[in-house]
């Protein structure tokens, strides 16, 4: 795709606005709108445009310009951009900035730890005494504070600063997040990619262990397998790469699946013939020439994949069989909502958490919706 | 059409082996081992020795964790198999087949009201926002939908029971039933019991069908975009017909069609249970069954549920394959 694309840009616009006026107006009276074909209608403006508009409003656009140019138009792409940044600079500056408390720092000192046990008691006449018993004891560790300007979101059951928690949990959610997807990709272009480029037997092998690992259900394995890489007794960093590479493990064929199918598609093609001519070898025809024209769906399904990456990581923490404490994670944090004094009445533990996972897999879909729209040339509105 | 279904089941089963000898390997390198957490309290006490444990051990299959070991259980469990018999789970001291059969229909009730709702809302919801692209309404249930996609089940289920239960206190906040409530051995009795059970589902129902919305709106909002600029739409409004004939008459139908592909995961996730959901919500369905033999390393457990699941997996792609060839001509099958 080296030519470049010529539009007429002042054009285009009011011919995109005419457009999207026009479906509207569809919409609501069918008839109406039918007066007025939208197709010729449109086809003789552009003549009558081109021929009155001067050369020098002629602009050239790049492929890729196109496509931001498109992406930006859509203001759900943009407040995803804008979530994702936002959580990047919270995970990766936030702890430089905020450097008070460390990841696993324990805020200690003379704090007096309060444990409130309930009663209830029958009082003799038939109705209920509710007695409520506050124990105070000096506890050397500053446990589950309220917020407060020395604690932004107070601290969780071990005196850790949950504010800065959030932050390395991110930082882990986002690694493992892009880490994963690149990896799941790569494998997916090369078993997707030879099943697709050389089909027969090959083709038929390859999808058969495709088929297999579409069939594995997902959260049960993974949960084995993170069960069993915690046994092994190796380092927590070790520990993390480990679960990247089972996520990936059981979650490419789907790629595969995707860019064979593109690519049997593809292989069809003149321009394949034509390389194929010139006497290319397979290596080159299906990484210079084939894959390249797979990327577009490939960056939507990677951006979407984000997503539910740091979902599974999440819920793995959350399980207590991913990312291991004292290690930050989003899903731990959440997890200590389990224990019902923090789900009732320690709130700033566990909802900032989840709000960041919502945040980061809305901002990638937001991100991967708008690509989708943004290059796929049948929908040029 | 039967030469098509015999070869796929016939895939099938080298696809379902393939999986069984993956799951198989990776729950016998699992930790927690049932049976030293079973005993090991009557080693301490020196009731039982080390050696009467690895007899044991020996005796369920799992004494040997090695390459040579592991294949032998494999071929022991595959034999079973083959004989019908899905072995006996160490947890719950029955056989595996009975208890997912005994489980399974909590987890179905669940489901199968979770999913016709879901249908129910996301269907129109998502042919609305694409008849009125970029419009209020296409974002308004664009962006609530995807929050939807976004909120993780455990999560959103600990909020739903601080909300409704906790605070509010309208539903009860986990369990199948109320504890301590007897009800009368007759039919008014039974449907007390029953009005008490479908209580206590409605907050996992709210969240499964909240949590599943999104995914299917937005499916179905591509699929109308991509119906309503097809050449037989314009040719229905060229013929003069009411905008609502043309929606619903014409696009609608077709609208359908790729939903047929969805069909494949409806059945895994009918009988499958949810793993997370029941765990939050304490309802003693398959998921928190699996859950709980998962954490107890109940290899015979944990084997049939994976299976059960890859069954119903294989089962429903093959039964969407041929649905999606019924509803729409131009496919065929080879």
């Amino acid at each position: 795709m080296k030519e470049k694309d010529k539009i007429v840009s002042p054009s285009a616009d009011t011919e995109e606005t005419k457009d999207l006026a026009v479906t509207s107006e569809t919409l609501e009276e069918a008839t109406e709108a039918l007066k007025e074909d939208p197709a010729v209608d449109t086809e003789e403006k552009k003549e009558e445009r081109e021929l009155g508009v001067a050369e020098e409003t002629y602009k050239e656009m790049s492929p890729l310009r196109l496509v931001l140019r498109r992406f930006f138009r859509s203001k759900l792409s943009i407040v995803g951009i804008v979530m994702i940044a936002a959580l990047i600079i919270f995970s990766v500056l936030g702890p430089v900035i905020f450097n008070t408390w460390g990841e696993e720092t324990v805020d200690r000192g003379d704090y007096v730890s309060e444990d409130v046990n309930y009663y209830q008691q029958d009082d003799g006449n038939g109705g209920y005494v509710s007695v409520t018993e506050v124990v105070e004891s000096v506890d050397g560790i500053n446990r589950l504070a309220d917020p407060s300007p020395q604690h932004w979101l107070g601290t969780d059951e071990k005196g850790m600063d949950v504010f800065v928690r959030l932050m390395f949990g991110g930082r882990i959610s986002l690694l493992i997040g892009f880490i994963v997807v690149i990896l799941e990709t790569l494998l997916g272009i090369i078993i997707g990619g030879a099943a697709g480029y050389f089909g027969g037997w090959v083709d038929n092998i390859l999808m058969r262990i495709v088929d297999i690992f579409n069939c594995i259900p997902t959260l049960p394995i993974l949960f084995i397998a993170s069960a069993a890489i915690n046994s092994w007794g190796l380092s927590e960093d070790v520990n993390i790469y480990l679960l990247m590479l089972f996520i990936t493990l059981f979650s490419w064929s789907g790629t595969a699946r995707l860019v064979r199918g593109q690519i049997l598609g593809l292989r069809e093609q003149e321009y394949i013939t034509a390389t194929e001519v010139m006497g290319f070898s397979p290596w080159r025809r299906i990484f210079k020439h084939l894959i390249p024209n797979v990327m577009p769906q490939l960056i939507v399904s990677m951006t979407l994949g984000l997503g539910s990456v740091i979902l599974y990581e999440s819920t793995l923490s959350y399980l207590g069989i991913g990312v291991q404490p004292p290690k930050a994670a989003w899903g731990s944090m959440i997890a200590l909502a389990n224990r019902p004094e923090i789900l009732n009445y320690h709130v700033n533990v566990w909802l900032p958490a989840g709000l960041l996972i919502v945040i980061a897999v809305l901002g990638f879909n937001f991100i991967g919706d708008g690509l989708r729209d943004a290059m796929d040339p049948k929908a040029r509105k | 059409m039967f030469k098509y279904i015999v070869k796929r089941l016939l895939l099938s089963i080298i696809i379902l082996l393939g999986v069984s000898i993956i799951i198989y390997t990776l729950t016998r390198l699992m930790p927690a081992d049932y049976v030293d957490q079973t005993f090991s309290s009557k080693i301490q006490s020196g009731a039982m020795s080390i050696e009467d444990l690895q007899r044991y051990k020996e005796l369920l299959g799992i004494g040997d964790n090695s390459f040579a070991g592991i294949m032998k259980g494999y071929f022991g469990w595959l034999g079973n198999l083959l004989k019908g018999d899905l072995g006996r789970s160490f947890k719950y001291q029955k056989p595996v087949a009975e208890v997912i059969a005994s489980q399974m229909w909590y987890s179905f009730g669940i489901a199968i009201v979770a999913t016709v709702l879901q249908f129910l809302i996301a269907i129109p919801l998502g042919i609305t926002s694409a008849t009125h692209q970029y419009s209020v309404r296409d974002y308004v249930t664009t962006v609530l939908t995807m929050i939807g996609i976004g909120l993780p089940s455990y999560f959103f289920g600990a909020i739903v029971i601080k909300v409704f239960a906790v605070d509010l206190g309208w539903f009860p906040s986990g369990n199948i039933v109320s504890g301590g409530v007897t009800y009368a051995n007759n039919f008014a009795g039974a449907m007390a019991q029953f009005g008490d059970m479908c209580w206590h589902l409605v907050l996992p129902i709210f969240v499964t069908v909240l949590l599943s919305i999104g995914g299917l709106m937005r499916y179905t909002r591509t699929n109308t975009l991509e119906v309503l600029s097809a050449d037989y739409i314009r040719t229905a409004r060229a013929k003069g017909l009411s905008e609502k004939k043309v929606i619903y008459k014409h696009a609608f139908r077709n609208t359908l069609i790729p939903l047929a592909t969805l069909l494949a995961g409806i059945l895994p996730s009918l009988f499958g249970g949810m793993l997370i959901t029941e765990q939050v919500f304490g309802i003693p369905g398959i998921g928190k069954y699996a859950y709980d033999a998962l954490q107890f390393a109940d290899i015979p457990f944990v084997m049939g549920y994976n299976m059960f699941l890859a069954v119903l997996t294989v089962i429903g792609t093959l039964f969407s394959d041929i649905m999606y060839s019924i509803v729409d001509p131009r496919v065929k099958l080879q």
